[in-house]
């Protein structure tokens, strides 16, 4: 625990109205040193660094970052701050703590990938950061950090906010797309991918606010600091969400590849309820559960899809052995058979399979042959849903039934006798 | 080998076709047959109905086979245990949810790949809807019957008759096509050229004639 905060080192600490403050806290010293050195120079410094997309799909960023540079004609970065993964609150501590950090990151993706119009798409539900993001976007195109000729670079970028007005979906990169050009937001079909044809059919840059904001860092330190923390195939560092039965919940900043029981019993102070842990989410809804002789695993990408897990976009939901893990699973299941977009059959007819066979199991009225088909079915999304979405709304629910000792005869899970 | 042709292998079988065709059309000269439900040669393939899904070795999920394009020493299965069990459980499912009484074709899939409907239960949900909307002198539209395929949806704009008076209601299970706030077609930008029961497949969309006298 010795780590000292990189990407929450200002929150808390400066005026998030402030732009004066930012600057006196090291703000916007990455961006002239990123004007310094050149889009291709810091595009090297990305992919050197190996940074992994934090939204929670682990695309390395250099790729993406090349791919768009080296792009003809009008292009586009995209900030993801949609942040709607059950769980998962990174993003607004970023954005309403410390705006203007999102908003330098946003600057240098730009100028990397030379692009002179991004735009910063933020989950409707957050009006704080909306309001903060806004006012910083305001205060840099007074100082002349946004606008025309940036520092006098001879570089050009104007930043919008977009709404998100609620969807789940349109945190999908594509269905995101779909939502800023003023359509339903479905997601496309891949390929072609982001970088190819993207926002308006453009080529497009598109990033989570953590892996944008890590590039802050990475510009001023070079890729052999940012590659000491955590593993060499998933370094960097990482914002986890904190939540659910612990003492302390909320944001923790680690280097990648934390131990899943340093997070829960010193960052976070230990198990309250029961006191006994049960289970652990990891990764959101769209994640999986692993259970309490699995918690030493290393928390990094790599490590966590070995054993079947994921680290998703930092999701810790602990839950003690009193929770009422039935009531959990069965709010796993609406969820995303009311956020299924309704686009491809597997996603659309699965998750309201799902959700019957689900609320039977909570009643305790399984019928003979139900978790056949609960596999069947999760099987049939994962594999053939168009996105994400669909792709990734058996898993919970899966892990839960495997991990947790689910007796069918009994209708109980080992690990949750209360 | 000349560089427009690539080798790809279909259920085993090497071949040489043209580079950027689709899997689809690959199976085809390779002799091999895959279902297909929402695909129509003349529409966008919009991948909904996921039936024509393959395995591509080294590809984490399946793959459509009406919008995928094969690359080069693309290894492909059309046939598999893994793709039989997602094409019958997703035709089991639409089976347990829409009136497929007007869809022969779909009915016989259902019974070459063994799927059973009533797994899911008599409670299984449905979707159904009040009736027959029957706005206009020329057509009826009987969502009952409706796989939400997308090929009305599709002639109605970019494909063909660049018109937009079809679109989407409801999310998830609940979606529906319908027109902008439900208007009666009359009231909608809708021409009545027809297209849309054309190429509909389960026959929710049928000519009055058709829907009155059968034909």
């Amino acid at each position: 625990m010795s780590y000292q905060p990189v990407l929450t080192a200002r929150v808390g600490v400066v005026d998030p109205a402030s732009l004066k403050d930012y600057e006196a806290h090291g703000g916007f010293r990455a961006l002239r040193h990123a004007i310094a050195i050149g889009p291709d120079a810091v595009i090297d410094l990305v992919t050197q660094a190996h940074v992994l997309g934090r939204g929670g799909a682990a695309f390395p960023a250099g790729i993406k970052w090349k791919a768009v540079n080296e792009e003809h004609g009008p292009k586009f970065v995209v900030a993801n701050a949609d942040e709607s993964e059950p769980g998962t609150f990174k993003d607004r501590v970023i954005m309403e703590g410390d705006p203007f950090s999102l908003v330098e990151g946003v600057i240098i993706a730009s100028y990397a990938a030379l692009a002179e119009k991004a735009y910063i798409y933020i989950r409707g539900e957050y009006p704080q950061a909306i309001a903060c993001v806004q006012q910083a976007i305001a205060a840099c195109y007074a100082a002349g950090y946004l606008g025309e000729n940036i520092l006098g670079a001879g570089f050009n970028l104007q930043v919008e906010i977009r709404k998100g007005a609620g969807a789940y979906i349109c945190g999908e990169e594509t269905a995101l797309f779909e939502s800023i050009e003023g359509k339903r937001g479905f997601p496309r079909l891949k390929p072609p991918f982001p970088t190819q044809s993207g926002l308006f059919g453009r080529p497009t840059l598109i990033n989570n606010v953590e892996t944008l904001i890590n590039a802050l860092p990475l510009v001023l330190y070079g890729p052999d600091w940012y590659r000491q923390f955590g593993p060499s195939d998933s370094p960097g560092p990482k914002l986890y969400c904190l939540s659910g039965r612990v003492r302390h919940p909320g944001l923790v900043e680690a280097p990648m590849g934390t131990p899943l029981s340093e997070l829960i019993y010193e960052y976070g102070g230990g198990v309250t309820g029961s006191g006994e842990l049960g289970g652990v989410l990891l990764g959101g809804a769209a994640g999986a559960f692993i259970s309490p002789e699995m918690i030493d695993v290393f928390m990094d990408f790599a490590t966590l899809r070995e054993i079947d897990a994921a680290l998703g976009s930092g999701v810790v939901m602990v839950f003690d052995t009193s929770a009422d893990i039935k009531g959990v699973l069965k709010r796993i299941a609406h969820f995303f058979a009311h956020e299924s977009c309704g686009k491809c059959f597997p996603c659309q007819l699965g998750t309201q399979r799902q959700v019957e066979i689900i609320d039977r199991l909570a009643a305790d009225r399984l019928r003979p042959g139900d978790l056949a088909l609960l596999r069947e079915v999760g099987q049939t999304m994962t594999d053939a849903s168009i996105c994400g979405l669909g792709q990734t709304a058996a898993g919970a629910i899966r892990t839960a039934l495997d991990r947790f000792g689910y007796e069918a005869s009994t209708g109980e899970f080992y690990t949750f006798q209360r | 080998m000349p560089p427009n042709e690539i080798w790809i292998t279909i259920d085993g079988q090497a071949l040489k076709v043209p580079p950027g065709i689709t899997i689809l059309e690959a199976a085809r000269l390779a002799g091999v047959e895959i279902p297909t439900l929402c695909y129509h040669p003349s529409l966008t393939a919009n991948a909904v109905c996921r039936l024509c899904v393959v395995e591509w070795r080294g590809s984490r999920t399946l793959v459509a086979a009406c919008a995928g394009t094969v690359r080069p020493n693309a290894v492909i299965l059309t046939n598999s245990r893994r793709v039989r069990t997602a094409r019958r459980t997703i035709l089991e499912m639409l089976a347990a949810s829409v009136d497929l009484s007007d869809a022969p074709d779909l009915q016989a899939l259902l019974a070459e790949y063994g799927g059973d409907p009533n797994r899911f239960g008599e409670d299984a949900a449905r979707r159904t809807f009040d009736g027959v909307k029957a706005d206009n002198p020329f057509y009826v539209r009987d969502y009952d019957k409706c796989v939400l395929c997308w090929r009305c949806v599709q002639v109605c704009a970019d494909d063909v008759q660049h018109t937009y008076a079809l679109g989407f209601n409801g999310r998830g299970f609940h979606t529906e096509i319908a027109t902008f706030f439900d208007a009666p077609m009359p009231d909608t930008t809708c021409v009545f050229c027809g297209n849309c029961v054309g190429v509909c497949p389960t026959g929710a969309l049928k000519g009055k004639r058709e829907y009155l006298w059968g034909g």
